[in-house]
């Protein structure tokens, strides 16, 4: 354990530093404005060749032949690969390995790589890709969660009978009881369509070999660089000291990027065989294809409250349709279960959880991770029931909450619960009292609530190393170089991590400079996802500072020729106890630091102790973690009563993150995840006829627009958790899930009716308004003509 | 086919033997380096690639090099001057306008046209001339913030 002293007394100077709590832009703004920020696809590489693949047509297939003979003869092309060139498995989870670069054998959706190709350039690929000829059986193909599970259903995958990659089983508390000792209970089922990431980049890779010494190195879009670095030594069966990853800017990721992809693999594969540097750039449709979003999931749902709003158990099943392949998919449908719990004090709950194989492009993580489907439900129900007892939902709320600290019954440890202030401040700043129910026919106000954790406190691959590691370089030159693995994709990590550096040491932001994602420099980091960065690398940087001060104080004093407890450490400078004219300047204690020793390296980690680390049963490591962070939110609408269309007029959000190391980063974080719930809530789906992805541009993928996005107030309340750097967690995560029912609760306001199918779109709002054949319309709505 | 294509890009006369079927994002990104400008999408859909040509928003992804031959062509390179972020750019810097960045050029661009023309737009303009421009990090609320920032700093850049 090591949390810094928040005690810490840092003396400023006039300006700067401002380090933790400042409204600080990011580190690496300036290169994102001007553009000279390098993403992947911006890499110079005037050589490389243009690599290419070819997708599979069809949905579920045998493959009998993959014929690449002319594809080679072809002139200008440099290599050719099929499922032949690997035969090695990879996938993130280690027990649930089952996807392959280049199919083998078999094809498990439309699109699904069958083979690449590298050529001079993009003309040339492509007629070679044009010139490959398959020969396949076709299989009977599923869609659907339900289809794919029928008896007699041809299996995805040999080892998974009724196509069942996963089910979870588990009860804590005794909800028989709780259901008996409940004065109200009801069940409702819900639907949440699929949805996926659409960061703005679209993915890509570049892969150099160097066939000299047998060296690979990869540029691409990864969240996890460590991940890919071991999915490409298991792939290409190459030692992972002959392999160097490096991610550069990346243009967001909410998860897609956790998992090494596959086109990762194949522009190494193909680097490898042309014998030179290929180039892999995705189009935005082959972007949509590697998918990893958040799956289309049936949820049935059943809560127990006693008369006065007490929740006395929870039976939840949830059905997941995971896609064509294994990702993360057993995390997400333990998510779903796990974090049933942590937010509101509930004494049982049952979980029943299926992941389900189909010929749709994988699932995988999304932010909020396999959370937010069930808070949809969860919310809902709660929200519909509280009327039922004539109870508002702020109050319903206030009945059931957490007494921090303590240990939930699936064995998640709350230390700090600042979820009460955030009601507070919600049900104020939206005028709820005044306002809600009153707001006149198609407006509407809704709330929920809504939580995540600060980092998965058992990382996938349980190694024995710390959580994190970060690395201090003092040099010659007086300036601090921070090393981190920790990738900043658009989130400012490097910004948060710089902060705490600046913080803790005092010094100016001239001094400081990050390195960040090159394995061959950068010490490896478990990477972005689970907002776990801020948490865990947060508290390394801490513990690094920490340990280079320790240093250039006794540095000091040497100079100064005083005992340690005699320097007052100013950051800039150090000077002694009582005798403020007598400073030395920070180069000089540097200099001083260097002696004997030459280039300092200091080294901080973090390592979450095992006590955190879940409880005993089959799964508990899924939603373990040592901070949890919560939102509630207000959402105000407008409901074209004619059109069915619902517009966000106005959103207010209270994270309790913590402590806000950065508040501008923060609200920013916050707007960015309740925003991307709105197009989850009303616009966003994939679409599949028949396995092809009808939606796989940003046209039909309805991502919204500045012209349908609200103001979005953020209130950050400050809990101060025992545990993380300053008492921080993570803020970008959980405030995306309550948005929906806080949606759905406001359409309801406004139209009388409540949806239980997301996303809630003019159709699904005609429809219910406009109810056609002999269906009573709802009491508020207009009379249609149909 | 390859013609000598004259154009004006970010303030300079060029001539180039470019590709009749090149698009003026090709032409920019490889044939130049200038890889500020992005491509988001398969064409049309995400705005990433705005440049102005003779002041006016287009679509580099949309437009055919050789289209805008002897037209004046700026990207996000050219918006800071003599070191110095413009109006814009130090206020998406300043107000988090820009989390990832990917979107960042062609907000950047668009919303250098509109200033131009509107010097001080109300948050429907600025929303009206960012339509086509998606951002998946933001939520938009600080890019409608960042664009207002500028605006009250002063005179048009
Ligand atoms: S790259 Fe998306 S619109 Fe041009
Ligand atoms: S800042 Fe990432 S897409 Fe706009």
């Amino acid at each position: 354990m090591n949390a810094p002293d928040r005690r810490i007394a840092v003396v400023k100077t006039a300006k700067e530093p401002h380090g933790v709590g400042a409204r600080l832009p990011f580190v690496d703004g300036v290169e994102k404005v001007t553009g000279t920020a390098r993403y992947t696809a911006d890499m110079p590489a005037a050589n490389a060749l243009v690599g290419m693949l070819l997708r599979s047509p069809y949905a579920h297939a045998e493959l009998l032949e993959v014929d690449i003979s002319e594809a080679v003869a072809t002139p200008g092309v440099r290599a050719v690969i099929t499922g032949d060139a690997c035969d090695m498995p990879f996938g993130v989870i280690p027990i649930a390995q089952n996807e392959f670069p280049l199919a083998r054998d078999k094809v498990r959706y439309i699109g699904d790589p069958i083979a690449a190709v590298a050529a001079v350039d993009e003309a040339t690929a492509r007629l070679a890709i044009s010139r490959i000829r398959l020969r396949v059986r076709e299989l009977p193909a599923y869609f659907t969660a339900a289809a794919a599970r029928q008896p007699g259903a041809v299996l995805l995958h040999d080892n998974k009978p009724d196509n069942i990659e996963r089910q979870v089983h588990n009860e804590f508390g005794d909800t028989q009881a709780g259901f008996a000792a409940a004065e109200l209970v009801r069940e409702e089922t819900y639907e949440c369509a699929e949805v996926h990431h659409a960061m703005m980049e679209p993915n890509a890779a570049l892969a150099a070999w160097d066939n000299e010494r047998g060296h690979l190195t990869l540029w691409s879009v990864t969240q996890v660089p460590y991940y890919v670095h071991l999915t490409l030594a298991r792939c290409l069966k190459m030692e992972a000291a002959h392999i160097r990853v490096i991610k550069p800017f990346v243009g967001g990721g909410f998860g897609h990027r956790t998992e090494s992809l596959n086109f990762e693999v194949i522009c190494a594969l193909l680097a490898r065989a042309a014998n030179g540097t290929v180039r892999l750039l995705q189009t935005r449709e082959e972007t949509f294809l590697s998918h990893r979003g958040r799956p289309e999931s049936h949820i049935r749902i059943k809560l127990g409250l006693t008369r006065d709003g007490r929740l006395t158990a929870c039976d939840a099943e949830v059905v997941q349709r995971g896609g064509a392949y294994g990702g993360y998919g057993l995390v997400t449908i333990l998510y779903s279960g796990a974090l049933l719990n942590g937010l509101y004090d509930i004494p049982a709950v049952k979980y029943d959880g299926y992941r389900v194989y189909a010929n749709t492009p994988a699932c995988g993580a999304m932010r909020g991770h396999g959370t937010v489907n069930i808070r949809f439900a969860f919310e809902s129900l709660l929200d519909s029931m509280a009327a039922e007892l004539g109870l508002d939902p702020f109050e319903v709320r206030r009945r059931n909450l957490l007494q921090s600290p303590t240990e939930t019954i699936n064995g998640l440890i709350i230390t700090s619960y600042g979820l009460p202030d955030c009601l507070d401040w919600v049900e104020s700043a939206s005028g709820w009292r005044e306002r809600k129910g009153k707001l006149g026919r198609g407006k509407g106000l809704g709330m929920a609530c809504s939580h995540f954790v600060s980092g998965s406190a058992k990382p996938v691959h349980w190694s024995g190393e710390p959580h994190a590691v970060i690395i201090l370089k003092l040099d010659f030159d007086a300036a601090v170089t921070i090393l981190t693995g920790a990738s900043d994709i658009g989130q400012g990590s490097s910004t948060i991590i710089t902060q705490v550096v600046a913080e803790v040491l005092g010094i100016g932001y001239h001094r400081i400079r990050i390195v960040a994602n090159d394995s061959a420099i950068t010490p490896k980091d478990n990477g972005s996802y689970s907002s776990r960065v801020t948490f865990m690398v947060g508290n390394a940087a801490a513990d690094a500072a920490e340990n280079l001060k320790r240093i250039l104080v006794a540095s000091a004093a040497r100079r100064l020729k005083v005992d340690e407890s005699e320097v007052v450490w100013l950051g800039e400078a150090a000077a002694v106890s009582g005798d403020p004219e007598r400073q030395i300047p920070f180069a000089e204690i540097a200099e001083e630091a260097l002696v004997g020793t030459g280039t300092l390296t200091v080294k901080g980690t973090f390592t979450c102790p095992p006590e955190f680390q879940g409880g005993k049963h089959r799964g508990a490591a899924v939603g373990s973690s040592m901070g949890f962070s919560y939102t509630a939110q207000a959402v105000e609408v407008s409901v074209d009563m004619d059109l069915g269309t619902v517009t966000v007029d106005k959103v207010w959000a209270a994270i309790d993150c913590g402590f806000a190391l950065n508040p501008m980063s923060v609200e920013g974080q916050v707007q960015g995840a309740v925003w991307m719930g709105m197009g989850q809530a009303i616009s966003e789906e994939t679409v599949y006829e028949n396995g092809r992805h009808m939606a796989a541009n940003l046209l039909d993928y309805r991502v919204p627009t500045i012209v349908e996005s609200p103001d979005i107030e953020v209130h950050i309340v400050e809990s101060i958790d025992p545990n993380g750097p300053f008492g921080a967690k993570e803020a970008s995560e959980g405030p995306l899930s309550g948005f929906m029912s806080a949606l759905a609760a406001a359409v309801e306001d406004a139209t009388g009716h409540r949806f239980t199918a997301l996303p809630i779109t003019p159709l699904r709002v005609f429809d219910a308004l406009h109810p056609r054949g002999n269906k009573k319309p709802p009491p508020t709505a207009k009379q249609g003509d149909a | 086919m390859k013609n000598i294509l004259g154009i004006w890009v970010n303030g300079r006369w060029r001539e180039d033997a470019v590709a009749d079927n090149a698009l003026l994002l090709d032409y920019l990104r490889d044939g130049l380096g200038l890889t500020g400008t992005k491509q988001g999408c398969d064409g049309g859909e995400c705005g990433a690639c705005t440049v102005l040509v003779d002041g006016e928003p287009r679509l580099a992804c949309s437009t055919l090099a050789h289209s805008v031959a002897g037209r004046r062509v700026e990207t996000v390179e050219s918006l800071a001057s003599d070191g110095n972020l413009s109006r814009l750019q130090r206020a998406f810097h300043e107000h988090l306008g820009t989390q990832c960045g990917f979107c960042t050029p062609g907000m950047l661009m668009a919303a250098e046209a509109l200033l131009r023309k509107n010097p001080k737009p109300d948050r429907a303009a600025i929303r009206a001339a960012l339509a086509g421009n998606l951002c998946r990090c933001t939520g938009y609320v600080k890019i409608i913030e960042s664009v207002e920032a500028a605006a009250n700093a002063g005179v048009a850049a």
